[in-house]
C-alpha cells in the first residue's frame, strides 16, 4: 500500500492547503443537508402516530448522539496514532475536536430531556442510556480540561491520549445500554442490518440531517485545526506567507 | 396542518421542539462562528506584527 499520502497529511502545510480547498464545499453541502433536513422533518414528516409532534425533535437529538459518539471514536483513534507514531497532527485532531464532541453531547442531552418532559412525563431520569451519556459529557470535559493543564506540550499529548484511549470503554456501554438494563430511553432507530422501522418519509429527512451534522462537524473540526496549526507553526516561512494572502 | 399559528402550535408541543431546535442550532452556529472569529482576530494581530517589524 502506498503510505505517501499519510506522511503529506501529516505535514501541516499540506494538511493547510489540502483542508482549505475541500472546506468551502463541506461547508456547503451541510447547509443544505442541514436546511432541507430540517424544513422535511418539521413541516412535512408525517406526525408519530403515539407521540404526536414531540417525536420531530429526533432530527436534532439523534444525529447529535451519532456525532457525539463518533467523535471520541475518532479522539481514541487520534490518541492511539500520537502514541504510536507521534504524528502531531493527531494531537491537534484530539485537542480540537474535543471541545465540538462536548457539544454535541451537550445537544444530545437537553434536546433529549426536553423530549423527554412529553413523553415520559419527566425531564430526567438515572437510567442507564442518559448516566452513560453524561459520562461521556464528564469525559469531553476530562480531556479538555487535561490538555490545557499541561504545559510541556508532548507530555500533554501524550496524557491526553491516554484518557481518551481509557474512556473509550464507556462507548459500547452507550450502545447496549438499552439492551442491558431495563429503561425508559427507546431501543436504536437504525440498525445497519435491518430496514427501519419507519416510513420513508420520517427517515428519510433523518438520514439527511445526520449526513448534515457530520458535514458540520467537519467543517468546525477542519477550521480549529486550521487555526491550531497557523498558531503553532506562526514562525515558519509558510505561515507568514499564507497570513500575507488573507489581506 | 391548516394555518401557520397551528402548525407552531403544533397541537400542544410547540414549546418543547421549537426550544430543542433553537438550542440546538445556537450550539451548531456557535461551533463556526467561534474558529471564525478567532482566525479574524489572529490575521489582525500577524498584520499589526508585521507593521511593527516594518516600522
Amino acid at each position: 500500500m502506498n503510505w505517501t499520502f499519510f506522511h503529506k497529511l501529516g505535514s501541516p502545510k499540506s494538511f493547510y492547503d489540502i483542508s482549505g480547498r475541500w472546506l468551502p464545499w463541506i461547508a456547503v453541502a451541510s447547509f443544505i443537508l442541514l436546511t432541507v433536513g430540517t424544513v422535511w422533518g418539521l413541516v412535512f414528516a408525517p406526525q408519530d402516530y403515539q407521540q404526536g409532534n414531540s417525536f420531530r425533535i429526533i432530527y436534532i437529538h439523534v444525529p447529535a448522539a451519532f456525532v457525539a459518539q463518533s467523535c471520541y471514536m475518532m479522539l481514541a483513534v487520534a490518541g492511539i496514532v500520537t502514541l504510536v507514531w507521534r504524528m502531531k497532527l493527531a494531537d491537534v485532531a484530539l485537542r480540537c475536536a474535543a471541545p465540538i464532541g462536548a457539544w454535541m453531547t451537550f445537544i444530545a442531552l437537553v434536546t433529549g430531556a426536553i423530549w423527554g418532559k412529553p413523553t415520559w412525563g419527566t425531564y430526567w431520569v438515572w437510567d442507564a442510556r442518559l448516566t452513560s451519556m453524561l459520562i461521556l459529557l464528564f469525559l469531553y470535559f476530562g480531556i479538555i480540561a487535561l490538555s490545557q493543564a499541561i504545559s510541556n506540550r508532548d507530555t500533554s499529548a501524550k496524557a491526553t491520549a491516554v484518557l481518551a484511549i481509557v474512556g473509550l470503554v464507556n462507548i459500547p456501554i452507550i450502545k447496549y445500554s438499552v439492551d442491558w438494563w431495563n429503561t425508559l430511553h427507546q431501543p436504536a432507530t437504525f440498525k445497519l442490518t435491518e430496514k427501519p422501522a419507519m416510513p420513508v418519509e420520517m427517515w428519510f429527512p433523518l438520514l439527511l440531517m445526520v449526513l448534515g451534522f457530520y458535514a458540520l462537524f467537519t467543517v468546525s473540526l477542519l477550521m480549529r485545526m486550521r487555526l491550531e496549526v497557523l498558531r503553532r507553526e506562526h514562525k515558519t516561512r509558510w505561515v507568514r506567507d499564507a497570513l500575507e494572502k488573507v489581506r | 396542518m391548516n394555518s401557520l399559528p397551528e402548525f407552531f402550535a403544533m397541537d400542544g408541543h410547540g414549546v418543547y421542539v421549537w426550544s430543542a431546535y433553537a438550542i440546538t442550532f445556537a450550539v451548531l452556529a456557535l461551533n463556526v462562528v467561534q474558529p471564525w472569529l478567532a482566525r479574524q482576530r489572529l490575521v489582525s494581530l500577524h498584520a499589526r506584527r508585521r507593521r511593527r517589524e516594518e516600522a
